[in-house]
């Protein structure tokens, strides 16, 4: 049942331009920033044969690479995420659902499993540009998969609180917007923090903290858990949201 | 005879904010019924429609679907349903094949089954031919269908249709009240409607609710033996002597204008008829030209307006009428 709402929500997204001109705008921009680093790593690799423990290619063009892909996510994933469920509740399919024998948490992770489909398909188009490298030169293959990694963790915490919030409203554009306004609040949390001082509250709240760590290469449990613990408590609050919708609208 | 009881809701009660949208409603719905759900509007007909279907949670009372509580066992009660919103929930982007596909998947109805499931659905509502085409691309009234064809493709117990003909071309409603008078016999039919004459079309069983209070319930054919009451309305086509009229045993006379009368006979049948015959005797002695001679019948529509319109000071007039109705 949650795959029958998975695929048909996957259905719509590539039915409907949007999908695709995402898909295509950022496929160009990230490639434009790909090639840059490349040329970076070009100019850079005279001084780097000097250098003993040099930073690879892997450090020096996919890690940065990652790095601007999380930005791009979050403008991105607010923009696919806000019809998920206001848009049903504007044009009243939502009753379709809501009349059906299903559970609430169905619905919620139906439509989560159907965009993190579209995402998956994103993220293999990103991935295969640093694995074109692999043609050329060794890879850190360890230090890839920890970026693959962070990226599908980033994307699939932000649907989940995408999902929330347009769940919340009935008009698209309140849910993306509130979904970037919340995202990028969560991503410069700690801007005020020393960095230094780990056990901060505002550091642990921080999605670009445990982002990164990862995309360096470090897998943290801490990290790991705050991802899980994200999404878990933004499907929780959606699956609530939806109850109470039948009580409120 | 002891029908099979599709719905039972008793004691239903929805606020909104502040305002009281429905108010105690107890009412049940049996295998054949087609029962016409009417009100004016913001009476509390959607809302009503939406509780039963599952999608508006009430703040008090209970519903049985086909013997499983919307609430506590929401699923397996919303298996035995199928509901038509006032706006057809549809998802234009994609075909009709697709959708139908998707709504019967939804209501558990497995791979196998489907392809006939969706043959029948679409034949029932005359998609047949459309079944590839984008829904946003159809008419407003093979829209229409497509929501009805998603109501029924699971074969529901219970049909609830939130103004099924609305955009619809008459030939188009005609179709549609054939296909509910057919799937009335063997399921229960909910039918919310602002066209009086679909429920004298198509309903066994009226209902008519105002303020979110259930102020009339009664058979289809109760009313139809009602219809004929004692009223009649007379005109002649030259005025005539009122005195000679006015003679006639048992007759009470309301004179309208010059030469037309409201007359009102006798309950007793016998007294009637002889009112009635000694008036038809007068008219041919005096040579009088009759030109009208009608009984004024009690139509669903003068029940509707009598009961709808009335203010609050005579609530317990309807309230008496509706009980007798209900006792009839």
């Amino acid at each position: 049942m949650i795959l029958t709402i998975a695929l048909r929500e996957c259905r719509s997204l590539f039915m409907s331009p949007l999908a695709w001109t995402v898909l295509a705008v950022v496929q160009f921009i990230l490639a434009w920033i790909f090639f840059a680093q490349i040329d970076n790593f070009f100019a850079l690799q005279p001084q780097l044969q000097s250098l003993k423990n040099a930073p690879g290619v892997t450090d020096l063009v996919v890690a940065p690479l990652f790095n601007i892909t999380s930005i791009v996510l979050l403008m991105v994933v607010p923009l696919m995420t806000m019809r998920l469920i206001s848009e049903e509740r504007r044009s009243g399919t939502i009753q379709l659902l809501m009349s059906s024998p299903l559970s609430m948490s169905q619905i919620v992770l139906g439509k989560y499993l159907g965009m993190m489909i579209f995402f998956t398909v994103f993220i293999f188009q990103i991935g295969l540009m640093p694995l074109t490298l692999t043609l050329g030169t060794d890879l850190d293959l360890g230090k890839l998969m920890a970026g693959f990694l962070s990226i599908y963790l980033l994307i699939a915490a932000f649907v989940a609180a995408g999902l929330y919030l347009s769940s919340l409203t009935d008009n698209p554009s309140v849910a993306a917007i509130s979904s970037f306004g919340l995202l990028l609040l969560l991503w410069i949390i700690n801007a005020n923090s020393p960095n230094d001082s780990s056990g901060n509250l505002f550091n642990y709240l921080s999605l670009i903290n445990h982002s990164n760590a990862i995309i360096r290469g470090v897998i943290n449990s801490t990290d790991i858990i705050y991802f899980l613990l994200f999404i878990v408590c933004f499907l929780g609050l959606s699956i609530r949201q939806l109850d109470s919708y039948r009580l409120q609208h | 005879m002891s029908k099979t009881t599709l719905i039972k809701a008793s004691g239903i009660q929805r606020y909104y904010g502040n305002s009281l949208a429905v108010n105690n409603l107890n009412f049940e719905l049996h295998v054949g019924d087609i029962l016409g759900f009417l009100g004016p509007n913001g009476a509390g007909k959607s809302t009503t429609m939406q509780i039963i279907s599952g999608t508006l949670a009430p703040d008090a009372g209970q519903i049985e679907i086909n013997g499983y509580d919307l609430i506590e066992q929401s699923t397996l009660a919303k298996q035995q349903l199928g509901y038509l919103p006032e706006q057809p929930p549809l998802y234009k982007e994609l075909t009709v094949d697709e959708y139908l596909s998707y709504c019967a998947r939804l209501r558990n109805i497995d791979k196998p089954s489907l392809p006939a499931a969706l043959d029948k659905a679409k034949q029932r509502c005359g998609l047949s031919a459309v079944g590839r085409q984008l829904i946003s691309s159809l008419s407003k009234g093979y829209q229409q269908r497509v929501g009805i064809a998603q109501a029924i493709i699971h074969n529901p117990a219970v049909i609830i249709l939130d103004e099924p003909t609305v955009g619809l071309d008459p030939i188009q409603i005609q179709e549609i009240r054939q296909l509910i008078l057919e799937l009335g016999q063997h399921h229960g039919i909910i039918l919310s409607t602002h066209i009086l004459p679909e429920v004298q079309a198509v309903c066994n069983r009226v209902q008519i609710i105002r303020q979110g209070e259930l102020v009339f319930n009664s058979e289809m054919a109760s009313i139809d033996k009602s219809r004929h009451s004692q009223q009649f309305d007379l005109a002649f086509k030259a005025p005539v002597d009122d005195a000679l009229l006015n003679s006639i045993d048992s007759l009470t006379l309301d004179k309208l204008s010059e030469t037309s009368y409201c007359i009102e006979l006798p309950d007793n049948e016998s007294e009637a008829d002889a009112a009635l015959q000694q008036l038809l005797t007068v008219c041919c002695q005096q040579n009088w030209r009759l030109q009208q001679l009608t009984p004024r019948s009690r139509s669903l529509e003068q029940i509707f307006i009598e009961l709808t319109t009335h203010d609050n000071s005579s609530g317990n007039d309807t309230a008496a009428l509706a009980e007798k109705e209900t006792s009839e």
